[in-house]
């Protein structure tokens, strides 16, 4: 740690484990229900429990990626952030907004827009707290002594990232016309401007982990970002085969959407080859474990288990399946959890002076996680798929399929439990930190991070 | 060797293409004569009809359009599949709907409101889906391989 301000970053990694415990908590009340087991059904029922769980992984993230944003602009552009004291404020702000909607929740105030079930009246709340923390990042950014590249990303990302928050709010009469602008957020969000935000933290990652001149990392950041953007854009249109609009979207999204793992592929082959390329091995073990895995696993989650199912002759039978949680689960999983893991893992003995940088809590961590949750995803794609031909090609009735595959959900609960396992021990770790302090500042003598 | 100048050519001129391409197509799909996503035949009632799906997020069990939470039954097509009669019994009964003990939450809707849903059905029932429709409606598919 450079610079006091950075400490800032921690109670928003803070907040992120919280709301991560949370949303795995009303993973459970899903999965128990469809094995039958529906006792909260009076209070929580499924479309509640389903609503908490995925807008709390993406309150967490962006939570994650906002105290990644505070940690990495001032020691890239070299002063410390122009306000602390409004940092907290937005962070208290954004926790405020996180927790009004989850409770909304459970009495039925939403707007029923999968992903974006957000009342409208906190909308305008949500789009006040991220202005609030863009003027902060950016206004460090064009105050500071250097702007890099890695910065600039990263910045651009959060600020896209913004701004593709309106065409969400935007209302419409139709089903169709506002499921397909819904996409423009949510798509160009996972599948555009988030992977900004990755390859921003990832190169910081792999400059302060690897010792690779930043001027090869960030040039390959640069392809890397280009190539989302090439294919993620008009990948959107895997979303619009079948919702009714029109044909052009089959041959235009099915060509650029299978042009996206190459995105992914480039970001794994990038992290590994700078590792490899690298003289400097520094001591965060962890750390360096999260962010390769964070490079690997999107490639597997979101690359090659998006293809599997992004053509529109598989997708006509898939669209609407479980095969779709198979891919999402992986995916979120490999590209945001484990890069914001990955960013906690590096910043945190930085933050506290406590340098736990190799140990079996966070090797156990690691591994249960990512076993637990490749295991979730195989169960999720055995159900997706029998579901597919039970139902598409057979045509046996929906409730009858679900009855078939429900033994796919214990799978799915026993795997859940061990990736809980990794996620309470990943906490742990985090506590056993302890607080960020003034002390960690790097000194002279001990500057060599 | 690429520099980092040209790299970072590439990833401004692609983006900017490729993002002029996709509002370019977005303008496209919904022009006249391109357009197929049955906006003409929406009424008031329709209008309703989605506004009550919203308001209890059906998309958080169920499916529309392929989209949802499925953890209940794909809606589109449901009246075709269903009939009116069952839906409305659905929608207006006072106690949890449950079919192979999978519990709905009992809205308890009034006649009214349960036939605005009704409305919403329909119209998301006649919208042309590029085969989609054929592959969750088994009716619909018997008829094209009567038609075949």
């Amino acid at each position: 740690m450079k610079y006091k301000s950075q400490k800032v970053a921690y109670w928003f990694f803070a907040l992120s484990m919280l709301l991560l415990v949370l949303q795995i908590t009303y993973g459970f009340i899903m999965g128990f229900a469809r094995i039958g087991m529906d006792g909260l059904h009076d209070f929580i029922p499924f479309n509640t429990a389903r609503a908490v769980h995925t807008n709390l992984l993406v309150v967490w993230l962006l939570s994650g990626f906002m105290g990644a944003a505070y940690y990495i602009i001032p020691e890239e552009a070299q002063r410390e952030l122009v306000s602390v004291k409004l940092a907290y404020v937005q962070l208290i702000s954004l926790a405020a907004v996180g927790v009004a909607a989850i409770v909304g929740y459970h009495f039925n105030w939403w707007e029923g827009r999968k992903f974006l079930e957000i009342p409208r009246q906190l909308d305008y709340l949500v789009v006040l707290n991220v202005l609030l923390f863009l003027a902060l990042i950016l206004l460090t950014l064009f105050k500071g002594k250097r702007k890099t590249t890695t910065a600039l990303v990263l910045s651009m990302g959060l600020l896209f990232a913004a701004l593709l928050y309106i065409p969400g709010m935007l209302p419409f009469d139709s089903q169709v016309t506002d499921s397909f602008f819904r996409w423009w957020v949510v798509h160009l969000w996972v599948e555009g401007v988030w992977e900004l935000i990755m390859g921003g933290i990832l190169a910081f990652l792999l400059i302060k982990l690897t010792g690779v001149d930043r001027e090869v990392i960030e040039k390959w950041l640069y392809v890397i970002v280009g190539l989302t953007f090439l294919s993620g854009v008009l990948g959107t249109g895997h979303h619009y085969y079948y919702i009714g609009v029109n044909k052009i979207w089959l041959i235009v999204g099915g060509i650029f959407s299978a042009l996206e793992p190459l995105a992914f592929l480039a970001m794994a082959l990038f992290a590994v080859n700078m590792y490899r390329k690298g003289e400097k091995k520094h001591p965060n073990k962890i750390a360096l474990f999260w962010t390769l895995g964070a490079a690997i696993v999107s490639f597997v989650g979101a690359g090659l288990l998006g293809f599997a199912h992004t053509l529109p002759q598989t997708n006509l039978y898939t669209h609407g399946t479980l095969v779709t949680a198979m891919h999402g689960h992986l995916a979120f999983w490999g590209a945001y959890a484990m890069i914001v893991l990955a960013i906690i893992s590096y910043s945190l003995p930085n933050m506290t002076g406590r340098k736990f940088y190799d140990g079996i809590r966070g090797r156990l961590a690691f591994w249960t996680t990512n076993i637990g949750m490749i295991g979730m995803t195989m169960a999720f794609g055995v159900a997706g798929v029998a579901q597919v031909y039970l139902e598409r090609k057979f045509g046996m009735e929906f409730m009858a399929v679900q009855e078939e595959i429900s033994i796919h959900f214990v799978v799915l609960i026993i795997c859940a439990s061990l990736f809980s396992f990794g996620i309470i021990t990943y906490i742990i770790d985090f506590a056993k930190h302890g607080r960020p302090t003034d002390e960690a500042l790097e000194t002279l003598e001990n500057n060599y991070l | 060797m690429l520099s980092k100048q040209q790299a970072r050519a590439f990833f401004l001129g692609g983006t900017l293409v490729t993002f002029l391409i996709f509002i370019g197509l977005t303008i496209y799909s919904f022009s006249d004569g391109q357009d197929q996503t049955n906006y003409e035949n929406i009424t008031a009632q329709v209008v309703r009809g989605k506004v009550i799906w919203e308001e209890n997020n059906c998309m958080g069990c169920h499916t529309i359009l392929g989209e949802g939470a499925y953890y209940a039954p794909e809606l589109t097509k449901v009246i075709e599949r269903r009939g009116e009669g069952y839906v409305k019994a659905v929608l207006m009964t006072p106690v949890p709907w449950a079919p192979n003990d999978r519990k709905m939450v009992a809205y308890g809707f009034s006649e009214d409101e349960a036939m605005d849903v009704i409305a919403f059905f329909n119209w998301i029932g006649e919208i042309d889906l590029n085969g989609f429709d054929r592959i969750v409606s088994p009716l619909a598919k018997d008829k094209q391989l009567n038609n075949n």
